[in-house]
């Protein structure tokens, strides 16, 4: 799944249960998301590696 | 006054437990409406235990450093007969059954407990004014957080209301509110004190520790919190010939200018008094951020489920919204995290190899006005958060000791806290390093740690 697909979900889902504060939560999640899987400690199934993305703003407000 | 000042004048018979017992809970009588720094004040059952200790001191039992010594408790550890609420309403009926294994220590070493202390929520959070029972406040200015989330228990050693406290760290919340508050503060190695009977965060970044006055308080609580209440403190190692590391990319690049300048001005008389000090690199930093929120998040989270299914509405609206994103959170980015908290952990081991502790500020602005989201810093406006967590969430990652001490104070009079980190499972020697260190990151000299010795 990727990022954007995840975080459209994941608005979506928020939307239905009634949480739109969850909106600037998770858009920062996704932002975190999308630095962890650029680390450059990520290994994959062609044995390549991706190279490391730098800083995001922590999901904490 | 200190433990230390209070055990000699205990000793002399110049001081009774009683009297600082009394003393202390007038504090709370004078200031607790202000600072909120209490959830639950233990008056009569802190003054029977001053008054035992008065007696047992009479007939000759000592039980050693802490003996009659007001502590406080961070309000998520269980002190049997009354309600562990953990900030929350999510807790309301509940009565803590027996005593933590942590408060059985500190009974054991004779500590008189004067009552629980406020929090963030949950312990998640950082400024400790998402808290059921109304914000805790700051000491230096009622206006500003006391950090978090053990807010309460920095606020009530600075308000006088205890010689110490009992706090727990997860992402930096000991060390926070000791840095927001100009008290010592530190996150033992993990795995050292037991947190059974303690409201989880994340069973693996989660640790309990002292926040103190002095570096040698935080040393005897350290060690009545582990079962060992007859230790005395360790000789401070000579400060002279000291290796101290400052991880300067990432750590330092987004500081209060002042919180600079009373950084680099420790650090020089650090180096005046002979300590050598390196620049070193954390490689991986920039990762800091995302691989302690996929862990911390989903950790948090599933303890959560059920009540968040349960009761939703018994929280603040923004812990709600911060556990219900750690579910949302896919399986594959929680592993990727796990690697990443892997690599973090070797590269502050490799930083420590050659250095006998790491030197970073503790918090890189001083503590914000309550109510604040963001914060100028610089040039830039910055999330308070983010800001409050920036330099301390690492050492939960990778489980190194950690600890807190003040570092002198603003124009404002607003304090700012260096940091120093030592080897995983080395709390013992990073306090040595600690004691060496005190006066001169204070910038106040004392007759304990001088030149090169």
């Amino acid at each position: 799944m990727t990022i954007d697909q995840w975080l459209q979900a994941a608005l979506a889902d928020a939307d239905r249960r009634g949480l739109p504060g969850l909106k600037p939560v998770l858009e920062a999640l996704a932002r975190a998301t999308q630095s962890l899987r650029a680390a450059d400690f990520n290994d994959d199934a062609r044995g390549t590696q991706r190279s490391q993305q730098s800083t995001v703003d922590s999901p904490q407000s | 006054m200190t433990i230390e000042e209070f055990g000699r004048m205990l000793r002399a018979r110049e001081i009774t437990a009683e009297q600082i017992t009394d003393e202390c809970l007038l504090r709370i009588e004078a200031d607790n409406a202000r600072l909120n720094a209490f959830i639950l004040v233990m008056a009569d059952e802190a003054r029977r235990q001053a008054r035992e200790a008065d007696r047992e001191l009479a007939r000759g039992r000592d039980r050693g450093p802490l003996h009659g010594v007001p502590v406080s408790i961070k309000d998520l550890i269980d002190i049997r007969g009354v309600p562990t609420t953990a900030a929350s309403r999510v807790r309301e009926g509940h009565v803590a059954d027996r005593d933590a294994p942590a408060i059985t220590h500190l009974r054991q070493a004779g500590a008189v407990i004067i009552g629980k202390t406020n929090l963030h929520e949950f312990a998640f959070g950082t400024t400790s004014e998402d808290s059921a029972f109304g914000p805790a406040r700051n000491p230096h200015d009622p206006s500003r957080s006391p950090g978090g989330s053990s807010g309460g228990s920095a606020a009530s050693i600075v308000a006088a209301m205890a010689l110490a406290s009992v706090g727990s760290d997860t992402g930096g919340s000991i060390r926070i509110p000791a840095a927001a508050c100009g008290t010592v503060g530190l996150k033992p190695s993990f795995g050292e004190v037991s947190l059974d009977g303690v409201v989880p965060m994340s069973r693996t970044l989660d640790h309990l520790g002292p926040l103190a006055q002095t570096v040698t308080d935080a040393c005897l609580v350290y060690h009545a919190l582990l079962g060992d209440p007859a230790a005395i403190p360790p000789a401070p190692v000579p400060v002279n010939g000291l290796r101290l590391a400052v991880p300067r990319p990432y750590f330092c690049d987004v500081l209060d200018d002042e919180v600079r300048a009373q950084f680099e001005a420790a650090l020089a008389r650090l180096r005046d008094a002979g300590v050598r000090v390196d620049d070193i690199e954390i490689h991986h930093a920039a990762d800091i951020v995302p691989v302690y929120f996929h862990i911390s998040f989903v950790d948090t989270a599933t303890y959560h489920a059920p009540t968040l299914e349960a009761m939703p509405e018994r929280y603040t609206e923004p812990v709600r919204l911060r556990l219900e994103a750690g579910r949302y959170v896919l399986a594959e980015d929680y592993v990727r995290a796990l690697a990443g908290r892997d690599v973090l952990k070797r590269e502050v081991d490799a930083a420590l190899a050659q250095h006998d502790a790491l030197v970073l500020p503790t918090m890189p602005i001083p503590a914000p006005t309550i109510g604040a989201t963001t914060v100028p810093v610089g040039n830039s406006e910055q999330p308070v958060r983010s800001m409050m967590l920036r330099l301390t969430q690492l050492f939960n990652l990778t489980g190194h000791p950690a600890l807190a001490m003040p570092a002198g104070t603003t124009r404002s009079g607003l304090p700012v806290s260096v940091q120093l980190v030592g080897c995983r499972a080395q709390t013992d020697a990073l306090l040595k390093v600690a004691l060496a260190c005190e006066s001169y990151i204070a910038g106040t000299p004392s007759p304990r740690s001088g030149v090169g010795g």
